[in-house]
């Protein structure tokens, strides 16, 4: 091979006696491989990089040459990424971060250049920068060396910087009063790199965010330089990172989100970028900062929502790849492909973020055209990244009694859903699953065929999942399903779910798995015939779990809702002499009645009032009994009550003893 | 050469091209402003052309009177500042005196305040002008004896001891300037000129004495200024407030036409009635934008926001009909020409702030509520529109702002990115199809700018390393750089004797020109400049060979629009006979009394400014190469500048102006020849209201109408193709406003000279 002999001949040289002939060597190997990824890769298979590594570290090596070999090095990562992980295994990092102890600045930046275009690649392991403890206090140091010490820097923190734990190795360091000033330089690209920087180290970091709205630079505060960077006539890349540092920092409740900062810049920016002029790029990151930014704050999804036209423009979103590009140019339609899913779930997101809240934005978001139609085929989407947007903007929707009555039935909107929550990874299971209880409430139309598509089981499934969010969903559901729901349905629930399930998800560490229980529990016994035919069959084991709660250590709530099981027990007919013979749980009603909140005095009174009804048969025996309790007593106390809910309670129920 | 190398020469070897000029500029008008600066030295280091004046060379010609300018007859008796005529006649200079002063200003004193007061208040709206020059000009012509009691009421009004008033405007009557000039102003001149319209226009409307009105009017001249400053308001006055002829008998207006109600029955939506603005939008805004306030929602809030033509009917709301354009409050639709509206944005009601934006660039319209953006509401609007409400309800209320205020939205952003746009759109304008076309076409213009203010040894080395042919004798251009160097030194004695002796035949065939010059000279013998002056006072102008002697620090000066208009004003000049021998009797009297005095006073100035630099000229450096580096300077700067102003008023005149030009050179003329005359009316000419004219700026276009004027007559053009570019790409964009182009708002010519 010709191209082979040629390469070879530029690594013989690098092994020549004459350190002069070395470094003319190298120089010519620079201007061979620059743009030549065949070249490079030439190189690197014939061994020229341990060699150039070699010679970057040899203390007798000249300056110059040291420069140069980083320079060829660097030229090397430029190409594939085959080339970066043969730099890596070759432990080229080490070299280089070594080389930054060197006085010379032409070499600092010959290896900062070079470990920029490493440490920017997506197969480098960013960990890599954080091995030697040493190396960040070294590179804030170097930040005032040069501009292009500080761009590659920036660039070499920006890309590194992934979790809180980085974040605050860096904030530790100075990050932030080191990288602030940067942001005034004469340099384009530094200010642009140091902006990046802040944003990968304001993101879901309060800490952060709160240093950052205090700095001053120039005596300027950073938010005002941040919004000097929104103004329209900055590049858009500019105008599209500034709005992200203004956007997690609001996040992270660093900026208020009635900050004109906020509400008249940020906002309207971010807009902007999901206009049809932008790039497909900007456009998806500007839909999915915006989505990010309105989330948790209704005013700024109404704002949002009215801005240029927002939830029209992002119906343009599922033009890609237009018709027009398929047929006249290819390399467009290629592009188009590339960002068509990205492009979708990012107006998902958006569109999820919007309609939150609010009902009528809801309302605007689904008259789009065509909007749930692409919304039930974005569920259906091989990209795991659109369904769940799919899913999410999905759920947001649902929380419209409206839409669950109406839009959601007419585009059979379950049938894709129970699609997607077979065998779908955990991440979509949580969201479509928390829809899922949105679509059987019982006013949902959709409530019956998801049933009959056998939703029990797959929510049973559910609640034996590792994910506490996924076991919260699927008892929620159930729950929401078990509501006013029939006698066959309560006992598919019951047969499916088994009781050992149960018992397991009453003991559940999560607090919210514990409640949706006892709600799913409560439903189960509502209406006289559904508790007495639960409670014949499950009665023992029901008993024992109420006992169990009202024992154990838990919160008001849960208690409360435990008392209120009893109270539906004690509306049965049979039922009742569950708990009448047991003392046990006699007792613990009694000691409700005087507990010192008012909302378990509350709960123990209906079981008590279910208890010593009149008109009920055998009433006259458990008022015998409850009075030897001493319960009577108790209820005229508590007829004397400052709480009018419970003295009325208490008055009710003596006057079933008068009777 | 490519054109990276040609840059590289361009900045290389003429370090003081147009930025220079404009740093210079900007140093001027920082002057003008009051504030002081450092004096010349540090400035005259900056240029470097290494040129040497040259041999004087004879030839000449006579040049021809500028097409529209009337030639007059030429005086018969001696110029005023002349040897032969320097003998002052007292008891004439005693009689002005005493009438300047005294008489009148007892007798008029209550009369003549209410007018003053009118300048006082015009005057800050006009940004950083000087005294009214062209309306007291023609005062002047009129009544002379009137204009001292003006000047002392003004300097009164300005304080004493304070710079000049800055502000210049016209009075209502002025003339319309000369389109060219109106619309753009001249790259060099500091001033815009639509300031100075907008002034006279803005004032007129609104009452005197109310304080705050007038602070709220000033207000919103500044913003509508800041906003839209390539709106020539004289032509195209921008909306203020809403008209109380054009609207609905429905409509009531109140709060200096800016708040409108609904007075009718409101029972049907026969019962609507709307308002238009006093103005329609004009193109020059490029984007346009005003805001509406709901005060009151009234009964049903039916208020509709938009556009409308003139002519569109008034009982109705703005979108109903053809030509007509509105956002409606009480169900957020738009209607575009049509009874039936579009779904377009949210509802309004009482407390929201309702902004309306045209953008004149491609003929959109966005609305915005309480500060945000609404989106597109109509495109393809036509021209001229008029910002119009329309209520429908009793009890309707809405405030408008037209720039009183400040807007909720940010309309500045939006401005700036469309500046952006256009700039950018201009940047990548394709130019030169066939290879080396277009770099040898800016060669050639690099070449004849060089060569036309007498760069010689810049122009050849120049044209030698680009290939290019110089027209002019070397020798020639080096003569007109000497005698430019004179004026611009103020030795106009020596100046004129020049050109006499090399152009023998230039200034008899040019007597308008001549009396510039003669006028000039007299001015610099107040200043004690002028060489027949030094001789006075026992000092040989050729013993000083190197920079002259200034009264005042000398910065290097740039020009004004005005300049440009002057010169051509100037140059036919010819007063009527009585004027002129008042003239000539002064001028002796100067000589022997004043002169004297304001010698002093300037050879005083000079040994603590000038005298240090000379020495240094002497230890250090050769002075011819100092001698250069500040003269450079003004020599380019005012052919500048001059350029653009006489393209303007040549190539673009319509009939109707120029016979206004013809009225104007008259007054313009006797006022130059007056305005001179009246420095001898005070102790302190450098601190009196006609001071100025002892600017160094001043011998800015003299020097230039009489480099032009020699260039005629060796059939050379008057101005360097690069002005006339500079003017023609002016004059476009005054063209482009008039024909509805909203892009020329953001493209002025000065954005491009830095």
């Amino acid at each position: 091979m010709e191209v082979t002999a040629s390469s070879r001949h530029y690594v013989d040289r690098l092994f020549d006696p004459d350190p002069q002939k070395v470094l003319q060597g190298v120089i010519d190997m620079k201007n061979a491989v620059i743009g030549n990824n065949k070249q490079k890769a030439n190189l690197i298979v014939l061994g020229a990089v341990p060699r150039l590594l070699y010679l970057l570290q040899q203390e007798s090596s000249s300056t110059e040459l040291k420069t140069e070999c980083a320079v060829v090095l660097g030229s090397l990562a430029m190409g594939t990424e085959n080339n970066v992980k043969s730099l890596l295994d070759c432990h080229i990092i080490p070299a280089l971060l070594q080389g930054l102890l060197s006085p010379d600045l032409k070499f600092i930046e010959a290896c900062l250049r070079c470990l920029r275009t490493v440490f920017t690649s997506p197969v480098t392991p960013e960990e890599l920068l954080y091995t030697d403890a040493t190396v960040i206090p070294h590179l804030m140091a170097l930040l005032s060396r040069s501009r292009y010490t500080q761009e590659y820097i920036c660039q070499i923190f920006s890309h590194c910087c992934k979790g809180p734990d980085h974040q605050t190795i860096l904030f530790n360091h100075g990050a932030v009063q080191n990288i602030a000033h940067l942001l005034t330089s004469l340099s384009y690209k530094v200010r642009m790199q140091a902006l990046k920087c802040f944003s990968v180290l304001a993101f879901e970091n309060p800490q952060v965010s709160m240093t950052l709205v205090n700095v001053l630079v120039d005596g300027e505060l950073l938010p005002q330089i941040f919004v000097k960077m929104l103004q329209r006539d900055k590049p858009i890349e500019m105008q599209l990172t500034s709005a992200k540092c203004l956007t997690y920092m609001c996040r992270a409740g660093a900026i208020r989100t009635d900050d004109n900062c906020i509400v008249l810049k940020t906002l309207p920016c971010l807009v902007r970028m999901c206009s049809k002029e932008r790039l497909l790029e900007e456009r998806v990151e500007g839909a999915e900062t915006l989505a990010y930014l309105i989330e948790p704050d209704v005013e700024l999804q109404r704002i949002a929502s009215i801005t240029d036209h927002l939830i029209a423009m992002l119906a343009d979103y599922f033009k890609y790849p237009s018709s027009v590009s398929a047929i006249t140019d290819i390399k467009r339609l290629d592009h188009d492909l590339k960002h068509a899913h990205e492009l979708r779930q990012a107006a998902f997101k958006l569109y999820a973020s919007l309609g939150a809240n609010d009902e009528d934005i809801r309302k605007k978001i689904i008259e789009t055209e065509n909007m749930m139609d692409r919304i039930v085929t974005g569920l259906s989407e091989s990209s795991v990244k659109v369904r769940l947007a799919a899913v999410r903007c999905l759920h947001s929707l649902s929380r419209s009694v409206q839409q669950l009555r109406t839009s959601f039935q007419d585009h059979a909107v379950w049938k894709p859903l129970m699609k997607v929550l077979q065998n779908a990874p955990d991440e979509i299971l949580v969201v479509a699953s928390s829809m899922l209880c949105n679509l059987l409430l019982e006013f949902s139309p959709s409530k019956e065929p998801i049933l009959e598509s056998g939703a029990v089981e797959l929510l049973c499934g559910l609640t034996q999942s590792e994910n506490p969010a996924l076991r919260v969903n699927g008892i929620w559901a159930l729950m929401n399903m078990a509501f006013q729901a029939e006698q066959k349905i309560k006992a598919d629930i019951l047969r499916s779910l088994s009781t050992e399930q149960l018992f397991r998800l009453l003991s559940d560490s999560d607090l919210n798995v514990l409640m949706k229980t006892l709600g799913l529990l409560r439903n189960l016994l509502s209406t006289r015939p559904h508790i007495d035919k639960i409670m014949s069959t499950h009665g023992k084991q029901i008993m024992q779990a109420v006992t169990l709660i009202l024992e154990g250590e838990h919160n008001i709530e849960v208690k409360e809702q435990t008392l209120c099981i009893l109270a539906n027990i004690a509306d049965g007919t049979t039922a009742k002499e569950l708990i009448m013979t047991n003392d046990d749980i006699l007792q613990k009603i009694k000691y409700y009645m005087g507990h010192s909140h008012v909302k378990l005095q509350l709960a123990a009174m209906f079981c008590i009032s279910n208890l010593i009804w009149n008109e009920e048969e055998g009433s006259q025996e458990r008022q015998d009994k409850l009075r030897d309790m001493g319960i009577v007593d108790i209820l005229h106390k508590l007829s004397q009550s400052p709480d009018s809910n419970l003295c009325d309670k208490a008055k009710t129920a003596l006057q079933q003893y008068l009777a | 050469m490519k054109t990276g190398e040609f840059l590289f020469l361009l900045f290389e070897d003429v370090p003081i091209l147009i930025s220079d000029i404009f740093y210079d500029w900007r140093r001027q008008t920082e002057r003008r402003t009051g504030r002081e600066l450092a004096a010349g030295p540090s400035e005259r280091a900056r240029g470097t052309p290494q040129l040497l004046p040259s041999a004087p060379c004879a030839s000449s010609r006579s040049p021809a009177a500028p097409p529209h300018v009337r030639v007059r007859r030429v005086p018969e008796r001696p110029w005023p500042g002349s040897r032969a005529s320097a003998g002052l006649d007292y008891s004439r200079l005693d009689a002005e005196l005493r009438l300047g002063f005294e008489e009148p200003y007892r007798g008029e004193v209550g009369r003549r305040q209410q007018k003053e007061v009118k300048w006082e208040e015009i005057r800050p709206h006009g940004g950083r002008r000087r005294w009214p020059v062209r309306g007291r000009r023609r005062r002047l012509g009129r009544a002379p004896q009137r204009r001292e009691l003006r000047a002392s009421a003004g300097e009164r009004l300005a304080g004493p001891g304070e710079a000049p008033p800055r502000a210049q405007h016209r009075p209502p009557r002025a003339p319309p300037a000369p389109p060219g000039l109106a619309a753009g102003p001249c790259p060099a001149g500091g001033a815009p000129a639509p300031a100075l319209a907008a002034s006279s226009s803005a004032a007129a409307p609104f009452p005197h004495g109310d304080s705050a009105l007038n602070e709220q009017e000033k207000e919103l001249q500044r913003r509508l200024k800041r906003l839209y400053p390539a709106v020539d308001e004289q032509e195209t006055p921008l909306p203020r407030s809403w008209s109380p002829k054009d609207k609905f008998s429905y409509i009531g207006l109140s709060q200096n036409n800016l708040r409108v109600h609904y007075k009718g029955h409101g029972k049907t939506p026969k019962d609507a009635a709307s308002v238009r603005a006093t103005h329609p939008i004009p193109a020059a805004c490029g984007i346009y934008y005003f805001e509406v306030k709901i005060v009151s929602k009234g009964r049903d809030g039916y208020m509709g926001i938009g556009l409308s033509a003139q002519g569109v009917n008034m009982n109705r709301l703005p979108g109903w009909d053809k030509h007509s354009y509105g956002y409606h409050g009480d169900d957020g639709h738009s209607f575009c020409s049509s009874g039936t509206g579009q779904p377009y944005g949210p509802t309004f009601t009482t407390g929201d702030v309702i902004g309306c934006c045209v953008n004149l660039i491609n003929n959109t319209c966005f609305y915005t509520k309480n500060g945000h953006s609404l989106g597109i509401a109509f495109t393809d609007l036509p021209p001229n529109l008029y910002p119009t409400v329309g209520l429908q309800t009793p009890g309707e209320v809405v405030d408008a702002n037209f720039g009183q205020h400040p807007f909720v939205f940010d309309i500045e952003d939006y401005m700036r990115e469309w500046r952006t746009k256009i700039q950018a759109q201009i940047d990548r304008f394709p130019i030169g199809d066939r290879e080396g076309e277009w770099q040898t076409m800016i060669q050639k213009m690099v070449s004849s700018y060089l060569v036309h203010h007498g760069y010689c040894a810049t122009a050849e080395a120049f044209a030698r390393s680009t290939d290019q042919t110089v027209l002019e004798e070397l020798a020639s251009i080096k003569n007109r750089q000497r005698i430019q160097k004179l004026v611009l030194a103020g030795r106009m004695g020596e100046a004129i004797e020049t050109t006499q002796q090399l152009y023998p035949s230039l200034l008899e065939r040019n007597p308008n020109l001549l009396f510039t010059l003669k006028v000039r000279q007299f001015i610099e013998m107040v200043n004690g400049t002028d060489s027949e002056v030094r001789c006075l006072g026992g000092r040989s102008p050729k013993s000083q060979d190197s920079y002259p002697v200034s009264p005042r620090p000398f910065s290097s000066p740039s020009m004004s629009p005005s300049h440009g208009m002057n010169i051509h004003n100037l140059a036919p000049g010819k007063g009527s006979t009585a004027h002129y021998s008042g003239f000539e009797s002064c001028s002796n009297g100067v000589i022997s009394n004043k002169a004297h005095q304001s010698y002093c006073h300037s050879k005083h100035q000079s040994s603590n400014l000038n005298v240090p630099e000379l020495n240094s000229i002497n230890m250090s450096r050769s002075q011819q190469v100092n001698n250069f580096t500040s003269n450079d300077v003004d020599m380019e700067t005012d052919h500048y500048s001059n350029g653009v102003g006489e393209t303007s008023s040549n190539g673009f005149l319509n009939g109707s102006s120029k016979h206004d030009h013809e009225m104007e050179d008259c007054d313009t003329e006797m006022g130059l020849q007056l305005d001179a005359f009246s420095l001898l009316a005070y102790s302190d000419p450098w601190n009196s209201p006609v001071g100025n004219q002892l600017d160094p700026i001043q011998r800015e276009p003299v020097c230039s109408a009489l480099n032009s004027a020699i260039l005629e007559t060796h059939n050379l053009p008057k101005q360097p193709p690069l002005a006339l570019a500079m003017g023609q790409a002016t004059q476009c964009l005054g063209l482009m406003a008039r024909s509805g182009i909203g892009s020329c708002a953001f493209a002025t010519v000065e954005d491009y000279l830095h």
